[in-house]
C-alpha cells in the first residue's frame, strides 16, 4: 500500500495517471514514490531524487551557473589592479630622480595619461577657450600657470573649482602670486625647471605641435558663447578660487613631487604645458585638448598593440585614480544638495498643472545664499533641458534627459481628485524630476551653465514654451527627429577609433538589456501588487473561516492567521513599492541616459560628417584648380586658389571640431560609466536593504504566528 | 511519507492500517478477521496494482451508492490531477524552441520540469490521502470493493461516464441540491445536529472561499517568483557583456536573484501545499459531511412522513401494517444514520482541528525557514557588495 507508483505516459495526450498500489510488510514507514519520466528529459538522474525535486532541477542549473562567473570575473580584476600601480609607482619615481624622465614615465602609463585627461580636461577644454581671447598678459600667465594650474590637477581638484581658478589665473594672478608668499615663488620657480623640461618634450614631438599649429585664427562660434557663460559666471566665483589657490600654493612647496598626486601630476603637468606652450605662441586655445588627444593616440598604440585593452583598462584607470579625487568630488556633490518637495496642484481643470518646490542647499559661493527655494512647474523642467542640449549637445556633452511627458497620467491628475494612482504618478514624476536636476548639477559643466542658476535660483521663470507634447513646436521637433534619425542612416561612418567603434556597441547592447530588464521588473511590480492584493483578500477569507470554526483554539489561530496576512500585504505592497521606485525607476533612467549616450555619439557622428564633406570639397576644388591650371586661365586660378585656402582652413576646423567631440564624448562617456556604476551600486544596494527588511519583517510575523498554531488543541 | 499532508492523526492510523493488511500477527487486523468478518484476507503480504484516476473515482462512488454507508462521511474523492498548465506550456516552449537562447530554453525546460513534479506529487498526495482514509475508517475499509481495488490486478475496466450519465448526474445533482434546501429548512429536532448542521452550511462556503482565495494569491506568488527568475537571467546576461566592475556587480546580483527566486517559489510551493491543499481538502470534506447531513436529514423527513402516513392510516385504519413496517424500517435507518453521524462529525472535527494544527504548524516553520534562507542570502550578498565598494 505504500508504494504508490505514478506513471502518467506522457506522449501527446499527456496523462494517464496510474497508481500502483503496494502493501508492504514494513514498508509504512519508508514509502517511496518514484516519479515519472520527464517528456524529453535528458537527466533523468535529476528526477530520482522525488522528495527535493524541486531543488534537483535548479541545483544544476546553479551550478551551471556559478561556474562561468569566477572565470569571468578573475580577468578584469587583474586589469583593475595592475595598471594603478604602473600609475603611482613609476611616475613616482621617476620625477623624483630625474625630471627628464617624464616623458618616459608617460609612457609606460597610457592609461593614466589617458584617464586624468579624459577627467580633468572637459574644463581645461573651456578655460583655455576663456584664457586665450584675454591673453592681453601672457607673461604673468606663463608664469604663474606652471604653478597653479598643475596643481590644481594635482591635487584632483574639482573641475568645477579648477575652472573658475583658472579663470581667475587671468586675472588676478598677477598681483596675487606677487603678494604670495616667496614659498609660492620658489614652487613656481622649481616648477619652471621642470617645465622647460617638459616643453622639450614638447620640441621632442614635433610633428604633433605643428600639425597644430595651422590654427584658424577665429576659434569656432560655440566656442565664443561658452567664453560668454563662463565670463558671466566669473564675479560670483571670485571667493572660492581664491581659497582653492591660497591651499594649493600653500601645499605646493612641500617636496615638489608629493606622493599620491604626483601620478597625476605627470600628467596633469605635461599637458598643461603644452597648453601654456601653445598659449605663449599665441596659438589659440583650442588646440590644447587636441594636442592631448595626439599625444595620446601617438602613445596608445605603441603601447598596447590590441586596443581593446587600452580602452576598458582606460575606462577603468580612471575610477581607480579618481577615487582619491572622489572624496573631494563627493564634498562637492554635497555642497549642492538638491530636492524636490510638495508637489502641489495649481489651477483648474485641463489647465491645471503640478508645481513643484525645488529646494537647493548649497556652500557654493556662486549661489547668492546658502539655502533658496522656488517653485517650478514640470514645463520648465523641459525647458531646462530644451536650454542645456540646444546649447552644449553639439560639444558631445551628455545632457541627462528629463522624465518623460505623460499626457495620460497628467490628465488624471488634473481632472480626478484623490485618487491612489495619481497620487502615485505625482511621487513618481516628483522623484524623477529630482534625480534629474540631481544629474544635472552633478555635471561638472553643466553646473556652470547660467540657465542652471537661473533655474535653481531665481524667483519668476518665463513660461516655457515648445515643450508641450501637442504644440507646433512639439511637431516641429518631432520632425526634426525623424529626419535626424534618416540622415543617421544615411552617413556611413567607418570608425577609426575601436574604443568608439566598442563603446558605441556595447551601448546598444545595454540599452537592449535594460529595456527587457525593465519590463520584467515592471511586471514584478505588477505581480507583486497582485499578490498584495490577493494576500489582503485572502486576509479576510480567513477571518471569516476563522470566525465560523468552533474550535475556539483553531478560530483564534485562524484570525491570527489572518492578522499575519494582512501585514504580509502591507509587506507586499511596500516592497512593491520599493521595487518600483529604487529599481524600476533607476532603469527607466538608465534607459532615457543611455539614448543621450548615443545623442552624444550621433553628434560626434555629424561632426565627422561635416569634416568628411569638408574634405570632398576641397578635394574637388583641388580638381577644379587643376582643371585650371590645364586649361590655363590664370584669371579664375586666383579665386580657386582662394577657395582651397577657405576649404582647407574649414577642413582643419571640422577635423578639429571632430577631434575635439570626440574627446568630449570620451569623457563624458567614461563620466557616465562611472555613475552608472555608482548609482547601479547605490540603489541595487538599497533595493537589496529593503528586501531584506522584507525578510526581517515576514521573521518577525510568522515567529509571532507560531506558538498560536501550536496552541491549536 | 504518504499521509504527510493531512494531519498525524492520519499517519498513525495509516501505518496501523499497514500493520493489518500485512502482518498476520497484526493484532488489530487479527482481530478484525477474528470476528468473523467475511471479507477474504488478503492473499498475499505484499502486492502491488495499477490504478487510474477512473478507478479511484469508481471506488468513491460505489461507497456513495451503498446504502450501508449512508451514516458515515465518505471519503471525498481525489481530484482529477490538472496538467493543462504544464501541457500549455511544454506546447510552448515546443514552438519557442527556435526563438530563445539556449539559455532560456534550459532554464524554461527547467521551470517546466519543476512545475511537472509539483502537480505529479501533488496528485500522487491526493490519491493518497483518499486511500488513506478509506484504510483508516473503521467501516469502509472492510468494503469489497476496497479490497478488490487494492487487489486485483488486472485493469478494473471502469470507464468514465458517458455523456448521458453525466447528464443524469447533473439532474441528480439538481434534484438533490433543491431537495438539500428542503430539508435544510426543517428544523432538527437534536441539537447537535441542528448546530452542525449551520456550522457546516456556513463553514463549507467559508472554506470554498478561502481555497478560491488562496490559490489566486499562491498564483500571483509563482508569477512573482517566474519574474524573478528572469531578471536573474536577464542580469546574468547583462553581467557577461563585458568585464567591468558593474557588470561584476550584476552578476553578483543576478546570482543572488537567481537564489532568491528559489526560495520564493519554494514559499509558494510550500503554502500551496499546506495551506491551499489543506483548504481544498477540507472543502471536499465539509461537502462530504453536508452531504451525511443531508442524508440523515432526508431520513428524518422520511421518518416524519411516515408517522404522518401511519397516523393517517391508524386513523383511517388501512394499511396500518405496512405503514407501521416502513415506520419501522425509516425510524431504523434513521436512527442508524444519526447514532453514526454524531461519532462522523465529532471524529471529523478531531480530524480537522488536528490537520489544520498540524499544516498550520508546519506553513509557519516552512515560512519562517525560507524567510531566514532569505534574509541569510540577502546579508552575504550585501556584505559582499559593500565589501566591494
Amino acid at each position: 500500500m505504500s508504494l504508490c507508483h505514478f506513471y502518467p505516459s506522457l506522449v501527446i495526450k499527456f496523462f494517464r495517471v496510474c497508481v500502483c498500489v503496494c502493501v508492504e510488510l514494513k514498508m509504512a514507514a519508508s514509502s517511496e514514490r518514484s516519479p515519472p519520466p520527464f517528456p524529453d528529459s535528458e537527466e533523468p538522474e535529476l528526477l530520482e531524487d522525488s522528495d527535493e525535486g524541486a531543488d534537483a532541477f535548479t541545483g544544476t542549473s546553479i551550478s551551471e551557473m556559478d561556474s562561468p562567473s569566477p572565470d569571468s570575473t578573475r580577468p578584469p580584476k587583474d586589469i583593475f589592479n595592475e595598471p594603478p600601480e604602473d600609475i603611482f609607482s613609476d611616475p613616482l619615481s621617476n620625477i623624483n630622480s630625474e625630471p627628464q624622465k617624464k616623458v618616459d614615465a608617460k609612457i609606460p602609463s597610457p592609461s593614466s595619461d589617458e584617464a586624468v585627461d579624459l577627467f580633468s580636461d572637459p574644463l581645461d577644454d573651456d578655460s583655455e577657450v576663456m584664457s586665450s581671447p584675454e591673453v592681453q598678459n601672457p607673461m604673468p600667465d606663463l608664469l604663474n600657470e606652471p604653478v597653479e594650474a598643475p596643481k590644481s590637477d594635482v591635487l584632483g581638484e574639482p573641475p568645477v573649482h579648477r575652472d573658475a581658478a583658472r579663470q581667475q589665473d587671468v586675472f588676478e594672478d598677477p598681483p596675487k602670486s606677487s603678494s604670495k608668499s616667496s614659498s609660492v615663488k620658489k614652487a613656481a620657480s622649481s616648477e619652471m625647471f621642470g617645465d622647460d623640461d617638459d616643453d622639450e618634450d614638447l620640441f621632442k614631438e614635433p610633428p604633433k605641435v605643428v600639425t597644430k599649429k595651422p590654427q584658424p585664427s577665429g576659434p569656432p562660434v560655440d566656442v565664443f558663447t561658452e567664453v560668454k557663460s563662463d565670463v558671466k559666471v566669473k564675479p560670483q566665483v571670485k571667493d572660492d578660487p581664491t581659497d582653492l589657490f591660497a591651499e594649493e600654493a600653500l601645499t605646493a612647496p612641500a617636496p615638489k613631487p608629493s606622493a599620491g598626486s604626483s601620478s597625476s601630476r605627470t600628467n596633469g603637468v605635461h599637458s598643461e604645458e603644452q597648453d601654456l606652450f601653445s598659449e605663449a605662441t599665441v596659438e589659440l586655445s583650442l588646440d590644447s585638448p587636441r594636442n592631448d588627444r595626439k599625444n595620446k593616440d601617438a602613445v596608445k598604440p605603441s603601447v598596447s598593440a590590441p586596443a581593446a585593452p587600452v580602452a576598458s583598462s582606460s575606462s577603468k584607470a580612471p575610477s581607480k585614480t579618481l577615487k582619491e579625487l572622489e572624496e573631494e568630488e563627493s564634498e562637492d556633490k554635497f555642497d549642492l544638495n538638491i530636492s524636490i518637495t510638495n508637489p502641489e496642484k495649481v489651477g483648474d481643470g485641463m489647465n491645471a498643472y503640478m508645481a513643484y518646490k525645488v529646494s537647493t542647499q548649497t556652500s557654493l559661493t556662486m549661489f547668492r545664499s546658502k539655502t533658496f527655494t522656488v517653485r517650478r512647474r514640470f514645463s520648465d523642467f523641459l525647458g531646462l533641458f530644451e536650454k542645456l542640449s540646444e546649447k552644449h549637445s553639439q560639444n558631445g556633452y551628455l545632457i541627462p534627459p528629463p522624465p518623460e511627458k505623460s499626457i495620460l497620467g497628467m490628465t488624471k491628475v488634473k481632472v480626478g481628485k484623490e485618487d491612489p494612482s495619481s497620487a502615485e504618478f505625482v511621487e513618481r514624476r516628483r522623484a524623477a524630476l529630482e534625480r534629474y536636476l540631481q544629474r544635472v548639477v552633478s555635471h561638472p559643466s553643466l553646473l556652470q551653465d547660467p540657465d542652471v542658476r537661473e533655474f535653481l535660483e531665481k524667483e519668476e521663470l518665463p513660461r516655457a514654451v515648445s515643450t508641450q507634447a501637442l504644440s507646433g513646436a512639439g511637431f516641429l521637433k518631432m520632425l526634426n527627429k525623424a529626419t535626424d534619425a534618416v540622415s543617421k542612416m544615411t552617413i556611413k561612418m567607418n570608425e577609426q577609433d575601436v574604443w568608439f567603434d566598442e563603446k558605441i556597441q556595447d551601448v546598444e547592447n545595454e540599452e537592449q538589456h535594460l529595456r527587457k530588464l525593465h519590463v520584467m521588473v515592471e511586471s514584478l511590480v505588477n505581480h507583486r501588487k497582485e499578490l498584495s492584493g490577493n494576500t489582503a483578500v485572502f486576509a479576510k477569507s480567513v477571518a471569516m473561516l476563522g470566525s465560523s470554526e468552533d474550535n475556539t483554539a483553531l478560530s483564534r489561530a485562524l484570525s491570527q492567521l489572518a492578522e499575519v496576512e494582512d501585514r504580509i500585504e502591507q509587506l507586499h505592497q511596500e516592497q512593491a513599492s520599493n521595487d518600483f521606485f529604487t529599481f524600476s525607476e533607476l532603469l527607466a533612467d538608465y534607459i532615457r541616459l543611455l539614448g543621450a549616450v548615443r545623442g552624444c555619439f550621433d553628434q560626434r557622428m555629424k561632426a565627422w560628417q561635416r569634416w568628411q564633406d569638408a574634405e570632398n570639397m576641397l578635394q574637388k576644388k583641388r580638381e577644379a584648380e587643376a582643371k585650371l591650371l590645364w586649361a590655363n586661365k590664370p584669371d579664375k586660378l586666383q579665386q580657386a586658389k582662394d577657395e582651397i585656402t577657405e576649404w582647407e582652413a574649414k577642413v582643419t576646423q571640422y577635423e578639429r571640431e571632430f577631434e575635439r567631440i570626440s574627446a568630449t564624448v570620451r569623457k563624458e562617456v567614461i563620466r557616465f560609466d562611472k555613475e552608472k556604476a555608482r548609482d547601479f551600486n547605490r540603489q541595487v544596494i538599497k533595493y537589496l536593504e529593503s528586501l531584506l527588511h522584507s525578510q526581517q519583517q515576514l521573521i518577525k510575523y510568522w515567529d509571532a504566528f507560531l506558538p498560536e498554531a501550536k496552541a491549536i488543541v | 511519507m504518504l499521509v504527510d499532508r493531512l494531519g498525524s492523526g492520519y499517519k498513525e492510523r495509516f501505518s496501523l492500517f499497514n500493520e493489518q493488511e500485512g502482518l498476520d500477527d497484526g493484532p488489530d487486523f487479527l482481530s478484525e478477521e477474528d470476528r468473523g468478518s467475511t471479507l477474504p484476507n488478503f492473499k498475499q503480504n505484499e502486492f502491488s496494482v495499477v490504478r487510474q484516476h477512473e478507478e479511484f473515482i469508481w471506488l468513491h462512488d460505489s461507497f456513495v451508492e451503498n446504502e450501508e454507508y449512508a451514516g458515515y462521511i465518505i471519503p471525498p474523492a481525489p481530484p482529477k490531477p490538472d496538467f493543462d498548465a504544464s501541457r500549455e506550456k511544454l506546447q510552448k516552449l515546443g514552438e519557442g524552441e527556435g526563438s530563445m537562447t539556449k539559455e532560456e530554453f534550459t532554464k524554461m525546460k527547467q521551470e517546466l520540469e519543476a512545475e511537472y513534479l509539483a502537480i505529479f506529487k501533488k496528485t500522487v498526495a491526493m490519491h493518497e490521502v483518499f486511500l488513506c482514509r478509506v484504510a483508516a475508517h473503521p467501516v469502509l475499509r472492510k468494503d469489497l470493493n476496497f479490497h478488490v481495488f487494492l487487489e486485483y490486478n488486472q485493469d478494473l475496466s471502469v470507464r468514465g461516464k458517458n455523456k448521458k450519465e453525466k447528464l443524469e448526474d447533473f439532474f441528480k445533482n439538481v434534484v438533490k441540491s433543491a431537495d438539500g434546501v428542503l430539508v435544510a429548512g426543517v428544523k432538527d429536532v437534536d441539537d447537535f445536529f441542528e448546530h452542525e448542521k449551520t456550522f457546516l452550511l456556513e463553514y463549507h462556503n467559508r472554506v470554498k472561499d478561502a481555497s478560491a482565495k488562496s490559490d489566486r494569491m499562491i498564483r500571483s506568488h509563482k508569477s512573482a517568483a517566474d519574474d524573478i527568475n528572469r531578471i536573474a537571467s536577464t542580469l546574468y546576461t547583462l553581467g557577461t557583456q563585458d568585464s567591468t566592475d558593474l557588470c561584476k556587480f550584476f552578476l553578483k546580483v543576478s546570482e543572488l536573484f537567481e537564489k532568491t527566486r528559489k526560495i520564493e517559489a519554494r514559499v509558494a510551493a510550500d503554502e500551496d501545499l499546506k495551506l491551499a491543499d489543506l483548504l481544498k481538502y477540507y472543502l471536499r470534506e465539509s461537502q462530504a459531511a453536508k452531504d451525511l447531513l443531508y442524508r440523515r436529514g432526508r431520513a428524518l423527513v422520511d421518518y416524519e412522513n411516515a408517522n404522518k402516513a401511519l397516523d393517517k392510516a391508524r386513523a383511517k385504519n388501512k394499511d396500518v401494517l405496512q405503514a407501521e413496517t416502513t415506520q419501522q424500517v425509516c425510524c431504523q435507518k434513521f436512527e442508524k444514520i444519526s447514532e453514526s453521524a454524531k461519532q462522523e462529525l465529532i471524529d471529523f472535527k478531531t480530524r480537522r482541528v488536528a490537520a489544520f494544527r498540524k499544516n498550520l504548524v508546519e506553513l509557519a516553520e516552512l515560512e519562517l525557514k525560507h524567510a531566514k534562507g532569505n534574509l541569510q542570502l540577502l546579508h552575504s550578498c550585501l556584505g559582499v557588495l559593500k565589501g566591494d565598494t
